[in-house]
């Protein structure tokens, strides 16, 4: 085993780092902050207990440092396949909170493989990638890493969790990156497009306009051979699919799944039944102007207006607290770790590092992505945390070995 | 493109949530306000009233707790509702009706089921309270009078109106203001300040503890107490006088002017105002277009004032140079004047008469060549009636005497633009505006612009602007406003002959049979003419009886001006009144009983039917 180097590690990436735990724990502590209560570190509160597992992840990053780096690439499927297992002991033993059974439960802590489960399959797929006999524009090769992705996805799903699901189409941006063509990801845009669009216009006048454009197209491109025929099929698979959204939507969806769409389309404005969440959260993010109202001083945080704030919605308690100027420390950071994660996922000279490393910026960036965009008023609500500042020590822990894995690899990158 | 496609995403979505940001807490205010109507509880607290007193210390208005049930639906269990409706005096509907009112108000919310119950009442529900969960008494504080007079001094109190809500941010949604006299216009020295505390609210809108460590509560300050200058006996005193008449009394102390009396009647108990009856009482009142109960007399009344006016007509004519006091002038039932033989009638009387006996005896041929003299001594009636305008408006005439209540009026005495714009040729002349002479014509007075000037006369020549407020909280009234001295434009030497003849009214003229033993009463009596609208018909009604009179002749303690509407002649009914009141002031008990008697026993509410009654009748009966 070779000797670890801590000073190789990248401290940029620390200083990140160590800023959101911080700022999150701070935000925490504000959350459920009563003025009864004096200690700090008291047991009985989030706050105290996140406290503790910031130390605890401390813990994972020493013995991660100490780890050989070639411990990862080598066991990358075995950890894959040992997260699949713990995601598929949940049917028989999890603990149901909150309607999904997501949970293992050991005494009074409770723990969830899906956080753990995004490491598993970032290695497995950096491995997958990696290996000299793939090539990602084989069919053969694709379906591979497809299954990869989507096995444990569809496990989570199946909890039903789909907010933790949905952060797998993070991998997408990996393998672009490794040669998947773009016209993949266009159509994924496309779909997902003509999802929104046929949800706000309705699905009659979304196929009307789709043969108009058809139209349009076919009078400017008619010299084309077989143009008639390419646009026909296309049209038929746009409307198909649109008419299946509009089936999906009114027959497969439940009820709060729609609230959820219509609240962020627009369609509805119901502030005290189930657009309750997201305008309080926006009325606490307003409070806070330029600079906020002070830390434990924000009167939509005290009054504990905005359910889950301690865990999904810990950006409404920063936003109110810290103000404008805050929000922006904060996503300068976070989106700075992401950036600088992507820049030495570049450097590396392992294709199964590069891979890796973007792996993890795009998984963190999705959960920024989807997770304050919900808590702003942007997204569906969806509940997935914020890394590193969300209260739970199954995500933080989570994140922190996902990120920090891949800094080893970086400190490691000449050695090899 | 490859390398950087996550680059410029992670960047743009990066710039796009905070362009949200910035629309959700810089660009867009409004959420702010709907935090803090969300998560701030503002609760205030209503520090006491400040007590009223008269001049004498004698206690007139305090507070007292009245209580309000109110009710919780939510916390509601079944209850007797017969008994409780019982207990309350409320029929059952009535107490339904509530609780459905409350419960679509808020279920959380505590709501008013019965306002203000008394003191007996409550003691009496108190025992039985605890068997109605749900229900509760909270604590207000009432206004307490003890007196049945001075409302139109007091004042009341009523909640806000949107009007004040909008202008004056001070006030909340059922707080109490003075909304007439004293309480009005010394509501900000009477109510105090209240304090504020806020409570953070939680989701659920309990308080969770005081919004930002209590930092912006205030504390409650108390409201300061007024001693009045109103002479209390002296009011109630008059009040029974004026039982059965209509009209006003004001006294004024000339040394200081402090109001000693502010009388206007038919007024009404202050407390009618107060508690649950008060909204019918003040409809009642508030409608009541014959009597109207709620205005004040004193203040608004401008009647013309007829012969009192007399006495300013001489001393302007004294100043102008243009009589001597020891000068007679003669009378013949009348004064014949301008080229087709007009007249100005007159009483029958010796003649002629100097001065002093001219005013004694009221004649208004004296009176009306004074006058005549005092405008065609400038070159143009215009410039005449301007110079005599301006005397008369040294003493507070034609103009809002500025005292510390909030109703008033400013009277009238007219001007020469007034008489051009009437006479477009301009070519009127002083014999045109003679009626003015002898306080008719043109001219109008509020009763305490009467009492005034005659403070002014009493003074020898200066007043102090009239003041209802003596003390506020044990500081005197250092108001500048009252305590500087007006100086009227009449040398002070030019009073003798005048308050000389004042006296002789009392010796030797129209009041002769007022005089009241050992006090040298100063006075005159004023009837004047009045017409009113029938049916769209100008028709004169009995002559207001007008009474000026200050006393005693040397250092003067009282001067006061009584109107008794449609009282006939002077003398009458308001120069009784004048007699009664100087002697109970300055003597504190009656020996004219038989004017006392005479007051008390007639009534002019039979004179007041008549324009009322649709059928002819008569006047000066």
């Amino acid at each position: 085993m070779a000797k670890s180097n801590i000073g190789a590690i990248d401290w940029l990436s620390i200083i990140f780092f160590t800023f959101l735990l911080f700022f999150g724990w701070v935000n925490i502590y504000s959350t459920t902050f009563s003025p009864e209560v004096s200690s700090f570190f008291d047991l009985n509160q989030y706050s105290g207990k996140q406290a503790m597992w910031i130390g605890l992840s401390f813990v994972a990053i020493i013995l991660i440092v100490a780890t050989d780096t070639r411990f990862f690439e080598r066991f990358s499927s075995i950890i894959y396949l040992a997260s699949l297992l713990l995601l598929l002991g949940l049917f028989p033993f999890g603990k149901t909170i909150s309607g999904a059974t997501s949970w293992y439960a050991i005494g009074t802590f409770t723990i969830q493989p899906s956080e753990f489960a995004k490491i598993g399959t970032a290695l497995a797929l950096a491995k997958f990638i990696s290996d000299i006999q793939t090539d990602l524009k084989s069919i053969k090769s694709l379906g591979y890493v497809s299954l990869i992705i989507i096995i444990p996805a569809l496990l989570i799903l199946a909890q039903p969790d789909a907010g933790s699901a949905m952060v797998f189409a993070a991998f997408l941006f990996p393998l672009h990156r490794e040669g998947l063509t773009g016209y993949i990801l266009f159509l994924l845009f496309a779909v997902a497009t003509l999802f929104i669009l046929t949800l706000l216009f309705g699905v009659h006048w979304i196929v009307l306009s789709l043969f108009v454009l058809g139209i349009v197209i076919y009078y400017f491109l008619r010299k084309q051979r077989g143009i008639v025929l390419f646009l026909l099929a296309g049209f038929a698979a746009m409307a198909a699919y649109c008419y299946s959204v509009d089936f999906v939507f009114h027959n497969v969806f439940k009820q709060h799944h729609r609230d959820r769409f219509n609240i962020v389309l627009g369609k509805t404005k119901d502030i005290r039944g189930i657009g309750y969440n997201t305008n309080q959260s926006e009325i606490a993010i307003g409070n806070g102007r330029w600079f906020g109202k002070g830390w434990t001083k924000g009167s939509q945080t005290q009054g504990n207006f905005v359910p889950e704030q301690h865990t999904d919605y810990i950006f409404s308690a920063a936003g109110e607290e810290w103000g404008f100027i805050g929000s922006l420390l904060f996503i300068t950071a976070f989106l700075g770790l992401c950036l600088r994660v992507l820049f030495l996922a570049e450097r590396q000279k392992s294709q199964f590092s590069r891979v890796y490393g973007y792996g993890v910026s795009s998984i963190l960036f999705f959960h920024f992505l989807i997770n304050i965009g919900m808590v702003i008023g942007l997204f569906p609500t969806v509940g997935i945390p914020l890394p590193f500042l969300s209260y739970g020590g199954s995500s933080l822990w989570a994140f922190t070995i996902l990120l920090f894995i891949f800094l080893k690899m970086d400190a490691d990158r000449n050695r090899r | 493109m490859r390398k950087y496609l996550l680059h410029i995403i992670i960047i743009l979505v990066g710039l796009i949530y905070l362009g949200r940001l910035f629309h959700l807490q810089i660009y867009d205010t409004s959420y702010t306000n709907l935090s803090r109507n969300n998560a701030v509880k503002t609760v205030y607290e209503y520090p006491q009233r400040g007590n009223i007193f008269d001049r004498n210390g004698k206690l007139l208005v305090s507070n007292q707790p009245s209580y309000d049930v109110m009710v919780i639906p939510r916390e509601l269990k079944p209850f007797d509702t017969l008994e409780f409706c019982s207990l309350l005096g409320i029929p059952k509907e009535k107490l339904k009706k509530q609780l459905q009112k409350a419960r679509r108000y808020s279920t959380r919310l505590q709501y008013v089921v019965v306002p203000q119950l008394s003191k007996e009442e409550y003691a009496f529900l108190q025992e039985k309270m605890h068997k109605y969960e749900g229900f509760y008494i909270q604590k207000r504080s009432l206004r307490n009078y003890k007196t049945k007079s001075s409302a139109n001094v007091l004042g009341y109190i009523a909640e806000v109106n949107d009007r004040i809500l909008r202008k004056d941010d001070y006030y909340q949604s059922g707080d109490l203001i003075g909304m007439q006299g004293v309480e009005k216009q010394y509501e900000k020295e009477l109510r105090g300040s209240k304090g504020v505390r806020y409570y953070q609210k939680d989701r659920f809108n309990r308080e969770i503890g005081p919004y930002l460590d209590g930092k912006l509560d205030t504390l409650a300050i108390k409201g300061k107490d007024i001693q009045l200058s109103i002479d209390i006996d002296l009011q109630e005193y008059g009040q029974k006088l004026m039982q059965n008449k209509r009209g006003g009394i004001v006294a004024i102390e000339p040394k200081t002017g402090e109001l000693l009396t502010l009388i206007t009647a038919p007024s009404y108990a202050p407390e009618l105002l107060v508690g649950r009856k008060r909204s019918s009482n003040f409809t009642k009142m508030h409608y009541d277009s014959i009597t109207k109960p709620m205005y004040d007399r004193g203040l608004l009344a401008e009647y013309p004032p007829g012969s009192p006016f007399k006495t300013l007509t001489g001393l302007i004519a004294l100043q102008e140079g243009v009589i001597q006091p020891k000068q007679r002038f003669s009378c013949t039932h009348g004064y014949y004047y301008g080229t087709r033989g007009r007249k100005m009638g007159c009483h029958s009387h010796s003649s002629p008469l100097n001065l002093a006996f001219a005013t004694a005896n009221s004649c208004n041929s004296y009176f009306a060549q004074s006058y005549r003299k005092i405008i065609e001594k400038e070159a143009s009636p215009q410039e005449g009636i301007d110079n005599w305008r301006r005397h008369l408006k040294s003493f507070g005439l034609g103009g809002f005497l500025g005292y510390d209540l909030p109703a008033g009026r400013p009277g009238k005495i007219p001007a020469s633009k007034y008489y051009d714009a009437i006479y477009p040729s301009k070519r009127w002349q002083g014999i045109t505006t003679l009626s003015n002479a002898i306080g008719q014509g043109e001219v109008l007075c509020t009763p305490i612009q009467l009492a005034n000037m005659t403070a002014a006369i009493a003074n020898r020549g200066y007043f102090y602007t009239p003041h209802v407020v003596k003390k506020i909280d044990n500081d005197y009234n250092k108001n500048p406003k009252y305590t500087e001295r007006k100086y009227t434009t009449i040398d002070s030497l030019n009073f003798e002959p005048i308050i000389d003849g004042m006296h002789k009214v009392f010796t030797h003229g129209t009041a002769h049979f007022l005089q009241v033993p050992g006090i040298t009463i100063c006075g005159k009596t004023g009837t004047s003419e009045n017409f009113t609208k029938i049916e769209g018909k100008r028709t004169q009604l009995t002559d207001h009886s007008i009474f000026i009179a200050f006393a005693p002749r040397e250092n003067p303690k009282i001067a006061l001006a009584v109107f008794v509407e449609n009282g006939y002649w002077g003398a009458r009914y308001a120069g009784r009144i004048a007699s009664l009141m100087i002697e109970k002031y300055l003597r504190g008990s009656i020996t004219v009983t038989h004017l006392e008697d005479w007051v008390l026993n007639h009534s002019l509410e039979e004179e007041y039917e008549k324009p009322l009654s649709g059928i002819p009748f008569k006047i000066n009966q």
